[in-house]
């Protein structure tokens, strides 16, 4: 007969220990997976040297195509000798006279150092202005003035961060409504019956039509002041196009939570407030951020279209501007933006699934 | 069938909990379906009660009843003399599945009943109650462990745990130990049956296992097959306690009890 209280149980870790450990890459385990995340990188390298060469030659192709359709255009506009003076231009390479379709990865390569370029000496411009201005603008603080600031046109990498900006206070505005209203949603039958239309009919509704509908608003809330509303224009569009996802998510899983555990609250008594904190919200954690992990992504999709609509400075008017400028790098920058706008997606994605992983008692689908 | 008188042969001033004419209807859409009628129990302070009966005879709803976690149709149910209306940490209870929230340590699953129950305490008061049951159940090294961590045998230490802590009038099991393997359910038995005998709380134990119900119980109850279930039988069983699996296992009268048992569910 076996005597149950030395059953044998594995001390826990101290809680200081574990806590830290769970950041640290498991470096027991590190050695055992080095052959398949060498042939992951294997794969990965491989499928994007395919991809680069069918890029290289779909850009071939339209520029014969592109070049060949100009020539034709000009010798039958203004006869042979300049038709054959257009095909020279061409060979040349000159910028005057360049085929304007899908642009070579490698001018993709050299628009991104362009940009960068640029960055750097937009920055050290603005440097400057603030070395001239700072002593006059001690003078007009101590005056009570507001500062002078730098005005000058908005680099790549500053388009960046403001649409990050953008896109981070629009989530947060998403969060602020989604998370109390699916709360109180799934927790009260009748509420979800009287949220259920808005939620289907509004869910599907264009990110362009949204920032009509805030613009329309926001512009007659703001009248007569002089703040720039393009910012909280595009802002609150985003935090509307993308906080169903995270609506919808907290309220099924707050009104899913495992029978057992309401049994258990019932069983305990525990009061309305404790149920919520302890029991329901806890247990519906791993819905609410697979929500929120979906809503991030919608809102930096969203964004870049409402910015470019709304003119508000961003990724998406850089890549607006770029269309309409028609410079002979132009394509090549909008590409840039492209590869840029799906990098950034792609890191809020994966900032949202450690996060994720931190809060959920389940396992997580990277 | 045999047809015993279903009032227990003890003073009335003993009686926990008493079952008055109780009778389950769940609604169904060709009519409906009456799974207990007038059931008359009476339970006695500090005993165990197992009840036995084939699948859906109506155990569970009887148990979920008592608990207060499903309404009574007809009749009444008395704990020491007050109809029960409601679900209370009175009435503890061990679900099949562990139930324990994952997210929570082992102590803190024990503790957020025992915050309940205990309002006034200090926290190293509760705490102390928390560990006192935690160590009795085996988990004595595993109080700081995830209930996600742990193993189902493990779970449902701590779910017999947090239900002794409450100290509640009545412990009411529901198939504890039906998901478990049947060495890690006999061990299990055995942790159970050891804090019982120090605490003799009065319980009631749901079961499909013989050889469990005979090792744990003073009576036990088979129950009828549904619909209208009713008490078919009750089996007196009178071993000393405290109980030991061996000596049980080698009692003259164990087989006897046995044959009573099987001979009731295969009928």
């Amino acid at each position: 007969m076996g005597h149950p209280t030395t059953t044998p149980v594995a001390p826990a870790p101290r809680a200081t220990f574990a806590t830290l450990a769970k950041f640290l890459p498991r470096r027991a385990k590190l050695a055992q997976r080095l052959p398949d995340t060498a042939r992951t990188l294997g794969i990965s390298l491989a499928s994007m040297a395919v991809f680069l060469l069918v890029w290289q030659l779909s850009a071939s192709y339209l520029y014969g195509v592109e070049a060949e359709a100009r020539i034709e255009r000009t010798t039958q506009e203004q006869g042979g000798d300049a038709g054959a003076e257009m095909a020279a231009c061409i060979a040349s390479g000159n910028v005057s006279c360049k085929p304007n379709t899908l642009p070579f990865p490698s001018e993709v390569v050299r628009a991104a150092g362009l940009l960068l370029a640029d960055h750097r000496a937009i920055r050290a411009k603005k440097a400057e202005f603030q070395a001239e201005t700072e002593a006059v603008n001690a003078a007009r603080s101590a005056q009570g003035l507001s500062a002078i600031t730098y005005t000058g046109r908005p680099s790549f990498v500053d388009q960046i961060g403001t649409s990050l900006k953008t896109v981070v206070v629009g989530f947060l505005i998403s969060l602020l409504i989604a998370v109390p209203l699916g709360v109180v949603i799934g927790l009260n039958n009748n509420l979800r019956i009287a949220f259920n239309w808005m939620i289907q009919v509004f869910k599907p509704v264009s990110p362009v039509v949204w920032l009509l509908l805030v613009f329309m608003i926001v512009k007659t809330l703001t009248l007569g002041s002089d703040t720039d509303t393009s910012f909280l224009i595009s802002s609150i569009s985003v935090g509307l196009c993308a906080m169903w996802a995270t609506l919808v998510n907290t309220s099924v899983g707050v009104s899913s939570v495992n029978k057992d555990y309401i049994n258990v609250a019932r069983v305990l008594n525990l009061g309305i407030g404790k149920k919520i904190f302890k029991v329901i919200l806890p247990s519906a954690i791993p819905m609410i951020f697979t929500g929120m992990r979906i809503t991030v992504s919608v809102a930096w999709m969203v964004l870049i279209a409402i910015e470019l609509l709304a003119q508000s400075p961003g990724l998406g008017s850089f890549v607006w501007e770029e269309f309409q400028n028609g410079g002979s790098d132009s394509n090549a920058k909008i590409l840039v933006a492209m590869f840029v706008i799906g990098l950034v997606g792609f890191l809020l994605d994966r900032l949202m699934f450690y996060v994720q992983r931190r809060v959920s008692f389940e396992t997580v689908v990277a | 069938m045999s047809t015993l008188p279903p009032t227990a042969p003890f003073s009335l001033r003993d009686v926990v909990l008493d079952f008055r004419d109780l009778t389950k209807i769940y609604p169904t859409p060709t009519g409906e379906y009456v799974v207990l009628e007038n059931l008359q129990l009476q339970i006695k302070k500090e005993e165990f009660v197992s009840i036995i009966g084939h699948s859906g005879c109506g155990k569970t709803t009887l148990l979920t009843m008592i608990a207060g976690l499903n309404d009574i149709s007809r009749g009444e149910i008395l704990l020491n003399e007050f109809p029960i209306d409601g679900p209370g940490p009175d009435r503890g209870v061990i679900f099949q599945s562990p139930s324990l929230l994952p997210w929570m340590t082992a102590l803190e699953n024990v503790r957020l009943g025992v915050e309940q129950v205990y309002p006034h305490g200090t926290r190293k008061q509760r705490e102390d109650i928390c560990k006192y049951y935690l160590d009795k159940v085996g988990l004595g090294q595993a109080l700081h462990r995830r209930a996600s961590e742990l193993s189902q045998g493990m779970q449902q230490r701590v779910g017999i745990a947090r239900a002794f802590a409450l100290k509640p009038k009545i412990l009411l099991l529901d198939e504890p130990f039906g998901m478990l393997d049947s060495l890690t359910r006999a061990e299990l038995q055995d942790v159970l049956l050891e804090v019982w005998e120090k605490e003799k709380i009065t319980a009631i134990q749901i079961t499909h296992d013989v050889d469990e119900a005979i090792f744990l119980a003073d009576r036990v109850i088979m129950m009828t097959s549904g619909p209208r279930a009713q008490i078919g039988d009750i089996l007196e069983i009178d071993f000393a306690r405290p109980r030991l699996r061996k000596d049980i296992l080698r009692h003259p009268d164990y087989y006897g009890y046995r044959e009573h048992l099987i001979g009731f569910l295969e009928h």
